[in-house]
């Protein structure tokens, strides 16, 4: 990507430039350490440009990033599990629980993949919150509904929330040292199962990295049709987590109208695709997919009838009483707190933060698609539920407009093989948010260092305080409004 | 009120039969149904544990409460916990900071007990493999009654290996417990 910038600082250099990044309004998009050499990366949001901050280390520590941008806290603590350098005070492991020493590092290149290491202690130290009538819930990791694991420790007087801590990590799957023991085109289909939800975003932020690192470009044709893809992947989970919000607000009847939609939709899919979530459709060099007419007037048609299904269930789910009281002033996300915790996506833009990758200029294909930013102030469960109905509306109408408009070409050129050593970053704008991918190629058509990014690291701290002074029973309402991935950020 | 009326009138019942076209899946459903009724009393209690997946398999798992699929009008629920559950449900390659809760979770459950291990991931491993963070398959961990392959698995898939669980030769054995 043109638009990247890549910078070396050193140890006494890194904190000064990553203030000077935020004073211009920039952010942290995702932070990862390398071996051979030890370095750290900081990949860093600005209004124009990305820039790759690299700090080379002597010593296996860096000074504290989230003295800067809050949300680097547990990306060190990952970094510090993974590779054993230090960086900020809370020594707690994230990712490792008990199933390495905190003494082993098993991203290092000379630990072999695929091998156990000796396991290590479990035991983890929660924040205690002392007074009157205060008492612990714990929950997690396995929940009662069907979700990924994690733990959740509430603190509570009564049915009030005081305090909420996460700790993740459950499944920690060993992805990136995975990705050293791939072939470039292997990898692929890696990086499209980071997060099964978000499918098309990754398989599409690692194709855009790999393209950038061999210099190659893909048809108009292809970036139209993963465009069609990536507005498909969001509207179907739109859908699913409407009806999810309906069922856990008490409008079970919701549940069952959105979950009707997002099958009939994730059955088009199937039919037209080949895969109801569009695994693998994204490919390094393109797509593998094609629309001719007849393809494209049954995507219009269900676009008809999907249009006019959830204009009626929004004007239901936004006249119910019920659910309204429920949604509105719950889980209060302050604009002010989102912009200081780095918030991104979907959440960002509920609470009046304007960010969202795909407006950015000069991001193939949509500065010839011209998305609209679909935002509102509110910050609350209300507001991510308003958010997600504009998302569908907008998604709908590019779709309509790719469709229309989609230039003739290639499907899929080749990659090649990048020389060792070349860098490449991918960023797209997924249904929960950014999603950044940073490759670094090897020799002979490998992965030498692949680190993924998937917006849930800024968000569920977020979530932390956004609970705060609400009851516990709000809970999983809440949390649903932000549906975070596990497996992309446990990685 | 009257709009819901007209919006569940309007959509009718898209419920697709319990028995498949595919005449394998037909016949386990019969088998099922007789099973059922013998040793659950019409019901099975289903609880779901993810050990490690990219959470694709739970999309899947998701959809089988839909009303194409309506898993609960066959007498198949999903329980919060695994002391109400007759099968454990597992996705994912076992991580291994999940091994633990996963053990527990099925040492929680009552007797008889059935695991059913579902897509790549919890039939061999799949793309994540085994790693110093991961078991790799179910069967590493549990005794697994049934795994249904794909990824992820489409519903109909995943109900077909939940059904053909209860009618596995462990269980259909007049002197299994």
């Amino acid at each position: 990507m043109s638009l990247l910038e890549r910078r070396c600082v050193d140890a006494a250099g890194w904190i000064p430039a990553l203030l000077s990044v935020k004073q211009d309004g920039g952010r942290l998009g995702a932070l990862w350490g390398s071996d051979e050499p030890f370095a750290v990366h900081a990949l860093l949001v600005l209004h124009e440009r990305l820039l790759c901050l690299d700090l080379a280390l002597d010593e296996p520590s860096f000074p504290d990033a989230s003295t800067v941008f809050p949300a680097a806290a547990r990306m060190q603590r990952a970094i510090r599990d993974l590779l054993g350098f230090r960086a900020g005070d809370d020594e707690r492991g994230w990712l490792r629980h008990g199933a390495w020493r905190g003494d082993a590092f098993p991203l290092r290149r000379q630990v072999p993949a695929g091998t156990a290491l000796p396991s290590g202690d479990a035991r983890y130290a929660f924040v205690p919150v002392e007074g009157e009538g205060v008492h612990e819930i714990p929950v997690g990791p396995v929940h009662a509904g069907i979700i990924e694991p994690g733990h959740f420790r509430f603190s509570v007087v009564g049915e009030r929330v005081l305090r909420l801590e996460q700790r993740l990590g459950y499944v920690h799957k060993g992805i990136e040292k995975r990705f050293e023991s791939m072939s470039l085109s292997e990898a692929a289909r890696l990086a499209g199962r980071i997060s099964g939800d978000s499918t098309v975003a990754f398989a599409w932020a690692y194709a855009m990295a790999l393209e950038s690192a061999a210099g190659v470009q893909p048809s108009r044709r292809a970036l139209w049709l993963r465009a069609l893809l990536l507005e498909r992947e969001r509207i179907a989970n739109h859908l699913g987590d409407l009806g999810y919000l309906g069922n856990d607000g008490g409008l079970a009847f919701g549940l069952a109208q959105f979950s009707r939609l997002k099958e009939d939709l994730l059955r088009l899919n199937a039919q037209l695709f080949g895969h109801r979530y569009l695994m693998d459709r994204v490919a390094p060099g393109g797509v593998t997919i094609d629309v001719d007419s007849a393809a494209s007037e049954l995507l219009l048609l269900e676009a008809r009838r999907l249009e006019e299904e959830v204009l009626a269930l929004r004007a239901i789910y936004y006249d119910h009483p019920g659910l309204q009281d429920r949604c509105i002033n719950c889980g209060r996300l302050e604009p002010r707190l989102a912009a200081e915790l780095g918030v991104v996506g979907l959440a960002a833009r509920a609470s009046g933060i304007a960010l969202d990758a795909r407006v950015f200029p000069g991001l193939a294909p949509y500065d010839e698609l011209g998305p609209g930013l679909c935002a509102n102030r509110n910050g609350d469960v209300a507001a991510r539920i308003v958010v997600r109905f504009e998302e569908i509306f907008e998604s709908l109408r590019l779709q309509k407009r790719i469709l229309a408009a989609i230039p003739e070409g290639e499907t899929k050129v080749p990659v090649g093989e990048p020389r060792a050593g070349a860098f490449g970053v991918g960023w797209i704008e997924g249904w929960r948010g950014e999603i950044l991918v940073a490759l670094e190629t090897g020799a002979a058509g490998r992965v030498h260092r692949c680190h993924a990014h998937d917006p849930s690291w800024q968000n569920w701290p977020a979530l932390e305080h956004a609970v705060l002074g609400n009851i516990v029973p709000d809970f999983p309402l809440i949390n649903k409004s932000f549906n975070l991935s596990y497996s992309g950020v446990d990685l | 009120m009257h709009k819901i009326l007209r919006r569940i009138v309007r959509a009718g019942i898209v419920t697709e039969p319990a028995r498949s076209p595919d005449p394998a899946l037909r016949m386990l459903s019969q088998r099922l149904d007789a099973r059922i009724l013998e040793h659950l009393g019409r019901a099975l209690a289903v609880r779901h544990v993810d050990a490690g997946s990219c959470n694709g398999c739970e999309l899947e798992i998701h959809a089988l409460g839909n009303p194409y699929y309506n898993l609960e009008g066959l007498g198949i629920k999903f329980v919060a916990s695994p002391r109400h559950a007759d099968l454990l449900l597992v996705t994912g390659p076992v991580s291994r900071n999940m091994e633990q809760a996963l053990r527990q979770t099925y040492q929680a459950m009552p007797e008889p007990k059935l695991v059913v291990a579902v897509g790549d991931c919890g039939c061999t491993g799949g793309i994540f493999g085994e790693s110093y963070a991961s078991r790799g398959r179910v069967s590493n961990v549990l005794p697994v009654d049934v795994a249904v392959p794909g990824c992820p698995p489409e519903p109909a898939a995943i109900l077909q290996a939940i059904l053909t669980a209860v009618t596995s030769d462990r269980r259909s054995s007049p002197a299994s417990p």
